[in-house]
C-alpha cells in the first residue's frame, strides 16, 4: 500500500497552479501581509501555519478574491493562477470562486435539503443539462466527500440537520460539486471532533489527486499528517516556505523553528 | 498554628468559617435587592396589564352595543296617487315626490298599523308616534319604490330602523329617568315602545348595516356604518403593502448589501433614522402639499392616504428590513460567494429567504401602525363626510373619496348624539379585529418561512 503510494507520487506532476508574487494586503491602516511569495503546486495540499493573526488566512482569502467583499482590505502584488493574473480588471471573481472552491472554518450549510446544498453550484454555474447529469454531480461530489453512503437515503432532509463532521463534509461536497481546480480550506476542522477532523484529513489526501488542495491550520500535527509543502507565517510575514518535511524537521529559520517547538504562538 | 488562624479570624470577616446553612448580612441584603427588583417588575406588569385591561373593557362595554340594532317592522300600502301623482310611473315624475312625501306615508302607515293590532298609543301624540320611525327609513323606501316602480299599489313589509333614542332604551342607554329632562324622548314613549316590543313590532337584532351601511348626519345615528371607513382603510392597506414592499426591501438591501460605507451612506442612514421619529401629522402636510396641491390628485381618496401612510411607514419598515438582513449569519453569503454565486445570486437565493419572516413581521407591524394612523388622513381630507360608496378596486375606486376606520372612529367620538359614542366604540372594535387579523397573518407567515440555520 505504501509502495503503490511512492510509485504514484513519482509520477505525479508538479505544475505550478498559484504564483504569488509581492502580494501585500492592507486593512484600512493595519498592514496584514508584507511581501509574500508563495508558489503552490498542482495536486498537491499545500498548509499555511503560523500564530493568530498572521496574515495566513487572510493570504487564503487572496487567493479567490474573498477579500474583495471587505470594503477596507486592499491587496496589491500579483497572483497568478495558471499564469493569468487574478487580480486582472477584466477578471470577475465570480468566475474565478468557481475555479478556486472555498470551504469555511465554521461547518456553513446553506438551510435548504442536503442535495440542494450540492446542486447549488452547478445549477448557478450552468454545468449540467438536466436532470440526470445534476443528480449525477451530486452522487459524484458527495461520495468524492465520503458522505454519499451517510446521506444518500435522505438527499431531501435539511443539510444544517447533520451533525459538525457530517456538514464540514458537505460543505466539500458542495465546494468540489462546481469542479474547481484549486480548494481552498481555512481551518476546516477546527470545529470538528478528532473522529471526524480524522475523516476530513483522509479526505484532503484523497482529493488531491484531483486538485490542487490549500490548507490553513493552526495544528500543526495537522499540517505534518495531510500537507506535502508548508508556509510559516509571522506577524504578516511569510517566514518559511517549502516541503512539509524539511519545515518540520530542519527548520532554517529560528522563528520557524521557536513556533514548532511550541516557544512563540 | 492555630493561634495564626484564630487571630485571622477576629481581624475580619473570616468566610470560610461561617456556615452555609446561614446567610450572612451581605447575602441578605443581595437577595433583598433582588427581590424588590423582581416585585417592581411583576409591579410594572400588572400596572400595564390592568390599564389594557380597563381600556378593553371600557371599548368593549361601550361599544358591543353598537353591533346590536332596534328595527321597526311594519305593514305599509304604497300608495300610488301619494308617490305617483302624475300616475304614469316615470322616474322624472316620482322622483319629484321627496323624502317628507314619503316619511308622512309612514308616518300614516304606523298609526293605522298600531291600530290594526289593538295597541293603544294612549298618550302618545302622532308626532311623537312618528319619532319613532328612522329619518333613514323613508329615504331607504323612497330608493326602493324609484327604482322599483311596480311596487306601488302593494302593501309590503317596512322593516327600518328605529330612532336612536328608543334603540339606546333597548340598550340600558336611554331610561325613563333619563327620559323625564330629555326634549327627544318622553316616558309615555318609552312605555309604548315596551308595549311594541312585546307586539313584535320592534326587535333587537345583530346590526349587519352597522358593517355595510355609510355614515350618516347627526339626526339618524341608527343608520350610520362603518361600510366606507372599512373599504377606505382596506384599499389603503393594500396600496401602502404594494408600495412599500418593494420600495422599502429594494432600499434596504441596497444599504445592507451593496452600498459602500461612505459618508454619504451614513448620512442616509441617520436621516433614516430620524424620519421614523417624524410626527405622523408632518407627512399629513407632506402629502397635501405634494400629493393634492402640487401632483392634482383627488382629495379624499384611498390612493393619496395610501401614498401618504407609505411615507410615514417606509423608514420603520426599512429598519426593520435592515435588521431582519442583518441578522442572517455572514457565513451564509461566505459560503454563497465562495462557490461563485454573484452578489446578487447571494441575496436573492439565500439571505432574502432567511430574512423573509423578519421582513414580513415588520412590514405587517408597519401596515398595522398605518391602519391605526388618524392625524396625516385629517389633512389629506379623509374626514369629510362621504355618502357614496367608492367603486371597486379596478374601476378606479382608489381615486374616490373615502374615508379610514380611525378617522371614522375621531368623526364620530366628536359628535353630541349619544348614540355615536357607542358606535365610535364598535368601529374600534373592528379597528381592533382588522389588527388581529394582520397579526395572525404575520405570524402565519413567519412560521411558514420560518428556517433553523
Amino acid at each position: 500500500m505504501n509502495d503503490m503510494r511512492i510509485v504514484e507520487r513519482a509520477v505525479e506532476t508538479r505544475n505550478i497552479k498559484i504564483s504569488a508574487r509581492g502580494v501585500q494586503v492592507h486593512y484600512g491602516d493595519k498592514h496584514a501581509l508584507r511581501d509574500v511569495d508563495v508558489d503552490i503546486l498542482d495536486n498537491t495540499v499545500t498548509a499555511f501555519i503560523g500564530p493568530s493573526g498572521c496574515g495566513k488566512s487572510t493570504f487564503l482569502r487572496c487567493l479567490n478574491r474573498m477579500n474583495d467583499t471587505v470594503a477596507v482590505a486592499k491587496v496589491s502584488g500579483t497572483i497568478l493562477l495558471d499564469g493569468e493574473d487574478i487580480y486582472d480588471r477584466r477578471v470577475d471573481p465570480v468566475q474565478l470562486r468557481a475555479k478556486v472552491g472555498m470551504v469555511f472554518q465554521k461547518p456553513n450549510p446553506f438551510p435548504k435539503s442536503i442535495y440542494d446544498n450540492v446542486a447549488y453550484g452547478p445549477r448557478i454555474h450552468g454545468l449540467t443539462r438536466n436532470k440526470a447529469e445534476l443528480d449525477e454531480v451530486v452522487e459524484a461530489s458527495l461520495r468524492k466527500a465520503a458522505l454519499w453512503n451517510e446521506v444518500k437515503d435522505r438527499l431531501q432532509e435539511g443539510g444544517t440537520g447533520l451533525s459538525g463532521g457530517q456538514q464540514q463534509r458537505l460543505c466539500i461536497a458542495r465546494a468540489i460539486a462546481t469542479s474547481p481546480e484549486v480548494l481552498l480550506m481555512d481551518e476546516p476542522c477546527s470545529a470538528l471532533d478528532p473522529i471526524a477532523t480524522a475523516q476530513v484529513e483522509e479526505l484532503i489526501d484523497e482529493l488531491r489527486a484531483s486538485f490542487s488542495v490549500v490548507i490553513v491550520t493552526h495544528s500543526m500535527q495537522q499540517a505534518a499528517r495531510v500537507s506535502q509543502r508548508t508556509a510559516f507565517f509571522h506577524l504578516g510575514n511569510l517566514v518559511e516556505y517549502g516541503e512539509t518535511g524539511a519545515i518540520f524537521t530542519k527548520p532554517s529559520d529560528p522563528r520557524t523553528e521557536s513556533y514548532i517547538t511550541g516557544r512563540i504562538g | 498554628m492555630t493561634d495564626a488562624t484564630a487571630g485571622g479570624m477576629s481581624a475580619g470577616p473570616d468566610r470560610r468559617s461561617a456556615s452555609l446553612l446561614t446567610a450572612d448580612p451581605l447575602m441578605r441584603r443581595r437577595n433583598a435587592a433582588e427581590t424588590r427588583f423582581r416585585l417592581y417588575g411583576v409591579a410594572a406588569i400588572m400596572i400595564s396589564l390592568s390599564m389594557l385591561f380597563i381600556m378593553l373593557w371600557t371599548i368593549f362595554s361601550d361599544g358591543v352595543s353598537a353591533f346590536r340594532q332596534t328595527s321597526l317592522t311594519m305593514a305599509v300600502t304604497l300608495d300610488a296617487e301619494r308617490l305617483d301623482p302624475q300616475g304614469n310611473r316615470a322616474r322624472d315624475d316620482m322622483m319629484k315626490v321627496t323624502t317628507i312625501g314619503y316619511t308622512n306615508l309612514l308616518n300614516d302607515a304606523l298609526k293605522s298599523y298600531m291600530e290594526a293590532r289593538g295597541i293603544d298609543t294612549g298618550e302618545v301624540s302622532d308626532r311623537e308616534l312618528s319619532a319613532f320611525i328612522s329619518r333613514d327609513t323613508p329615504a331607504q323606501l323612497r330608493n326602493q319604490v324609484i327604482a322599483n316602480p311596480d311596487m306601488l299599489g302593494q302593501t309590503i313589509e317596512v322593516k327600518g330602523f328605529a330612532t336612536g333614542r328608543i334603540d339606546g332604551y333597548f340598550k340600558g342607554r336611554v331610561t325613563r329617568e333619563t327620559a323625564q329632562v330629555d326634549t327627544n324622548i318622553s316616558v309615555a314613549q318609552l312605555e309604548l315602545a315596551d308595549q311594541m316590543r312585546e307586539a313584535g313590532i320592534l326587535t333587537v337584532g345583530f346590526n349587519w348595516k352597522f358593517l355595510t351601511n355609510t355614515d350618516a348626519s347627526d339626526q339618524r345615528p341608527e343608520a350610520a356604518g362603518l361600510g366606507i371607513a372599512i373599504i377606505g382603510s382596506a384599499y389603503m392597506m393594500l396600496l401602502v403593502a404594494v408600495f412599500v414592499l418593494p420600495i422599502g426591501v429594494a432600499a434596504s438591501i441596497y444599504l445592507e448589501e451593496f452600498a459602500p460605507k461612505n459618508r454619504w451612506t451614513d448620512l442616509i442612514e441617520v436621516n433614516i433614522s430620524n424620519l421614523a421619529a417624524v410626527p405622523s401629522i408632518v407627512y399629513g402636510i407632506l402629502g397635501l402639499a405634494i400629493f393634492i396641491n402640487f401632483a392634482k390628485f383627488p382629495q379624499s381618496s384611498p390612493l393619496v392616504g395610501a401614498l401618504v401612510l407609505t411615507l410615514m411607514t417606509l423608514p420603520t419598515i426599512i429598519i426593520a428590513t435592515r435588521a431582519a438582513i442583518r441578522a442572517v449569519p455572514p457565513s451564509i453569503r461566505d459560503a454563497a460567494l465562495g462557490i461563485g454565486a454573484s452578489k446578487m445570486q447571494t441575496v436573492f437565493h439565500h439571505v432574502l429567504p432567511l430574512a423573509a419572516p423578519g421582513i414580513l413581521t415588520g412590514t405587517i407591524l408597519g401596515l398595522a401602525s398605518a391602519l391605526g394612523e388618524t392625524a396625516p388622513l385629517l389633512l389629506i381630507g379623509m374626514v369629510a363626510f362621504v355618502a357614496n360608496y367608492p367603486s371597486g378596486p379596478l374601476e378606479g375606486g382608489m381615486l374616490e373619496p373615502a374615508t379610514a376606520l380611525p378617522v371614522q372612529v375621531y368623526s364620530w367620538a366628536s359628535r353630541s348624539d349619544p348614540a355615536f359614542i357607542e358606535r365610535s366604540s364598535g368601529a374600534i372594535i373592528v379597528l381592533l379585529a382588522f389588527l388581529l387579523v394582520m397579526n395572525i397573518i404575520a405570524i402565519v407567515l413567519r412560521r411558514r418561512f420560518e428556517r433553523r440555520w
